[in-house]
């Protein structure tokens, strides 16, 4: 496996492990407390940063155990990281457009937020399937 | 780009490996400037490299592009 598809496999999981405890903070705050009242702000920040950091350490790990040949990014690296992204930028696009129109519909920020972030985990994680196909089944 | 299915180009890069030496796919990664795993993709049909590429990996073997890369015949013609 080449630096890059391992580098890829770290931050699939990383963005799916940050996301995934925030939902089940969050979520389990939703069920008690008014929407608004929700302390969500810092639990994104905090996973967020804990999703960087995870990605950072993750990477250091996974290379300790498993060195690679070399770090170099070739042409195939370079065209799999370019359908992944340009595949998935759908989410994000959805999502910002999601979030205009609850603006402008004056939905309280949580939702606003929420489906924003919503949009930028599936540009994360359908990026990062996507390309560990390609690197599986090729381009 | 290209990405709905893999190649239909063949390629002679594990046998001209062999005929050159025993040259492993790591060294002639290095030769080429790409990752081993890239030449096991383009060995086995799953990547097809790029015209530049192609023609760095025949000057590997000192041999014409269509001796290294092989393409079915009929799939080419204009339609």
């Amino acid at each position: 496996m080449s630096y890059e598809e391992k580098r890829t496999w770290v931050y699939l999981v990383a963005s799916t492990a940050a996301y995934a405890v925030y939902l089940a903070i969050v979520l389990g705050q939703v069920a008690s407390t008014a929407v608004a009242q929700v302390p969500y702000v810092s639990v994104l920040l905090w996973t967020t940063g804990a999703s960087i950091a995870g990605s950072i350490v993750g990477r250091v790990v996974v290379e300790t155990a498993s060195p690679s040949d070399s770090r170099r990014v070739d042409a195939r690296d370079k065209e799999i990281s370019r359908f992944g992204e340009y595949a998935s930028r759908w989410f994000v696009i959805a999502g910002a457009a999601a979030g205009l129109v609850m603006a402008m519909a004056k939905w309280d920020y949580f939702w606003i937020v929420n489906v924003i972030y919503l949009g930028f985990v599936l540009w994360a994680v359908v990026g990062s399937v996507l390309k560990l196909v390609a690197y599986r089944r090729g381009l | 780009m290209a990405v709905s299915k893999p190649t239909r180009i063949t390629n002679s890069i594990r046998s001209l490996r062999f005929a050159h030496g025993e040259m492993t796919q790591a060294q002639l990664a290095e030769r080429i400037g790409v990752t081993r795993q890239t030449i096991i993709a383009i060995e086995q049909g799953r990547y097809s490299p790029s015209l530049e590429m192609a023609f760095q990996i025949a000057q590997v073997f000192k041999m014409p592009l269509d001796e290294v890369f092989q393409y079915p015949d009929g799939e080419g013609g204009p339609r």
